[in-house]
């Protein structure tokens, strides 16, 4: 580079490196299919066409299958479930759904009993929502949620009481409810939590994650008949924090349920949000926004499970990373089963890497049982914030750090505009500032 | 009135077999209200003198000068020559994630000018600027060049010529790729723009078909990174019958 210029640009791409397309899409469905059958589909499910063949080009990946071993299961649907810990042999790593997962930085919640001092659970906001804390033999814990992994299973097993919020039949809370779930202890533990929407309420959940824990946790998610239930989990943990949580939800006829996942802080956070259909004409939205920083592991594996008919499922989650062995990891499966004709669906992640030495796995699964569908697709796209992007702002009258700043905030304001709890956004818009400022970007 | 000046400019990459000179001795003078075209084969160096001017980290001054009224050109970062009024419309605009058309106009247009646009005029300022080089208005809510076509990328870069009004344009090969439509509404931009007055062009080129459409005053012959052959726009019609073939068999 010109000695005489002033700018921290490295000269290692070289300027006519075209980008292109950013996305590799797969969609079916649409007006001209209606109810008939969708070509090349049988009733084993299918494979996309057209998918991942693995071609890169500059700066642009396509979403990778991962290079682990992997133990296959047949379908999404016949993972094993259950609230006994012997129906989940110990980890080794090669299972599909942890091989992306660091186990040895658990901090033995795939190990040890999980004895340990649960985090502090503290609600505010909302007057007409119920809040209890139970035993653990209340009758209406587990009803919605079975336990899909060790962990999981483990932490059902040790948990010692829960707390359940309820919003009431008829009720639109009149306010936000904010679950502060504030962790205090390195010491393997298990929470859970159970949120209920009864028939025709109205409510915004936040769950918001602050200091240190070795967490397994346990979230049930209720959504009755006609609700309108916004869950919201933030992440902001300490840097050492080691959280992984099931966010299982089951929703009713005519319902709508969207689920927002923000992560930012803890050294090691896995999350397993799900969506399940139990009867017709539901709407699911699912959100994410994680930024990982050096060696942080931040990792989201979702589910939606069509399983009754005409329901409709979108589903966006975008990452940004920086910093040596920052590493991402999203799984988006959607499954459509049999019975679930009409379906609409849609999944999107989209990552960007503003630094080398980041790794970001991207794995959107579709799996077909009917064509009978409405629609059906993914997306997901992992691009780089290279050089010849900050030279193309910067030529423009842009400053560097400003030009880095508009890449990201543009990137991920999309899915905290989700939230639509003004307080918090403003929150999290500030804590992504200082993520940036801590990257110096 | 501004004035342009590369003198004696001196440029090289570096690369995997080592420093390549480009450019070995250019020297120009553009000044406001002129159109200089700048022909010449591929690899002649038309677009590292693009580049250069820009300030792309790619390349390297080994020596000479590019002076604006005066201010040292290649002293000043990219950001600040942009905002010195230099402006390059790019051969191969690059997709920029996650930062909407509008965003980015507003954004780059408030750094240029020192203050944020006044919103009511701005908008329709954006909306006009799009309009007259038939760019759907549904580009606004896009990303930056993301799957956009190469003659969409083209027309972007001209919107933005005639929104941040450039003390000079340095236009590296607009016309590439552009079929005889988009060539025209390219085109018609640029003369909109020059007819405004403020703004001198450096119009780099491969083809003589653009000429037919934005008049230069000058042409230079760019031949093995130093300009070979220099005259009005006479010299362009010759080109067009004649070829490179005379100056590469002089350089052979």
């Amino acid at each position: 580079m010109a000695e005489t210029t002033q700018t921290d640009i490295t000269p290692d791409t070289p300027l006519d490196g075209g980008a292109s397309a950013l996305d590799e899409k797969a969609r079916l469905g649409s007006a001209t299919i209606g109810r008939a059958a969708i070509d090349g589909f049988t009733e084993e499910g299918e494979r996309l066409p057209g998918g991942d063949d693995g071609t890169e080009q500059l700066g642009l990946k396509k979403h990778s299958h991962g290079n682990a071993p992997v133990i296959p299961e047949a379908s999404r649907g016949e993972r094993r479930r259950s609230f006994d810990l012997a129906d989940f042999p110990p980890l080794t790593g090669q299972e599909e759904d942890w091989r992306f997962t660091p186990l040895k930085r658990l901090r033995g919640l795939h190990t040890d009993d999980l004895t340990g001092r649960a985090p502090a659970v503290e609600v505010t906001g909302a007057t007409n929502v119920r809040v209890e804390t139970v035993g653990r033999d209340d009758s209406r814990l587990g009803t919605a949620a079975t336990p899909e992994d060790r962990v999981s299973a483990a932490a059902w097993n040790a948990f010692t009481e829960a707390t359940v919020i309820t919003v009431p039949r008829e009720t639109s809370a009149d306010g936000e409810v904010m679950v502060r779930i504030t962790g205090s202890s390195a010491d393997p533990a298990a929470q859970y939590v159970l949120i209920r929407a009864e028939q025709f309420s109205k409510a915004v959940v936040v769950l918001d994650h602050v200091g240190s824990v070795a967490l397994a946790q346990n979230v049930e998610i209720v959504v009755e008949d006609g609700a309108e239930l916004t869950v919201v989990s933030v992440q902001e943990w300490d840097d050492d924090a080691v959280h992984v949580s099931s966010q299982q939800a089951r929703i009713g006829r005519d319902a709508r349920y969207k689920h927002v996942v923000v992560s930012l802080g803890g050294d090691l956070v896995r999350l397993t949000p799900s969506s399940v259909f139990s009867a017709p004409g539901a709407e699911v939205e699912m959100y994410g926004l994680y930024f990982a920083d050096a060696g942080q592991h931040l990792e989201q594996r979702l589910l939606v499970d069509h399983a009754t008919p005409n329901c409709t499922s979108r589903v966006t989650y975008k990452g940004a990373l920086q910093g040596q062995d920052a590493h991402t990891v999203w799984v988006g499966d959607v499954l459509i089963r049999k019975a679930a004709e009409g379906t609409d669906t849609y999944e999107t992640n989209r990552n960007l890497l503003l630094t080398d030495g980041a790794r970001s796995d991207s794995v959107p699964n579709l799996e077909i049982e009917t064509g009978l569908i409405e629609g059906a697709g993914h997306a997901s796209a992992t691009g780089r914030f290279d050089d010849e992007h900050l030279f193309y702002l910067m030529a423009r009258g842009i400053p560097e750090k400003a030009a880095r700043r508009l890449v990201v905030r543009g990137f991920l304001t999309e899915v905290i505009q989700q939230i639509r709890v003004p307080a918090l956004e403003e929150r999290l818009s500030e804590s992504l500032e200082r993520e940036l400022a801590a990257g110096n970007l | 009135m501004s004035t342009l000046e590369i003198k004696d400019l001196h440029v090289s990459i570096d690369t995997d077999q080592g420093n390549v000179p480009i450019l070995r001795g250019v020297t120009l003078t553009i000044n406001t209200g002129e159109t200089h075209a700048i022909m010449g084969p591929n690899g002649s160096g038309k677009s590292t003198l693009a580049a250069t001017i820009a300030g792309h980290p790619r390349y390297r001054v080994d020596g000479g000068s590019i002076l604006l009224d005066g201010e040292d050109v290649l002293s000043m970062s990219v950001d600040e020559r942009a905002r010195a009024g230099l402006f390059l419309a790019m051969q191969y605009p690059v997709e920029v994630p996650g930062v909407t058309m509008t965003n980015f106009l507003r954004t780059a247009k408030t750094a240029l000018d020192g203050e944020a646009p006044s919103l009511r005029h701005w908008t329709r300022d954006v909306k006009k600027a799009m309009g007259d080089l038939r760019i759907d208005a549904d580009f606004a809510q896009r990303n930056v060049n993301e799957g956009f076509s190469g003659g969409e990328k083209k027309r972007v870069e001209i919107l933005q010529l005639e929104l941040f009004h450039p003390r000079f344009a340095i236009l590296d090969e607009t016309d590439s790729g552009l079929d005889v439509d988009a060539l025209k509404i390219v085109s018609e931009g640029v003369n909109r723009e020059h007819a405004k007055g403020g703004m001198g062009t450096l119009l780099i080129t491969h083809y003589t078909r653009i000429l037919r459409y934005i008049k230069p005053d000058f042409v230079h012959v760019f031949i093995a990174g130093r300009i070979a052959e220099q005259g009005g726009p006479e010299l362009a019609d010759r080109l067009e019958e004649e070829g490179y073939d005379r100056f590469t068999a002089v350089e052979a």
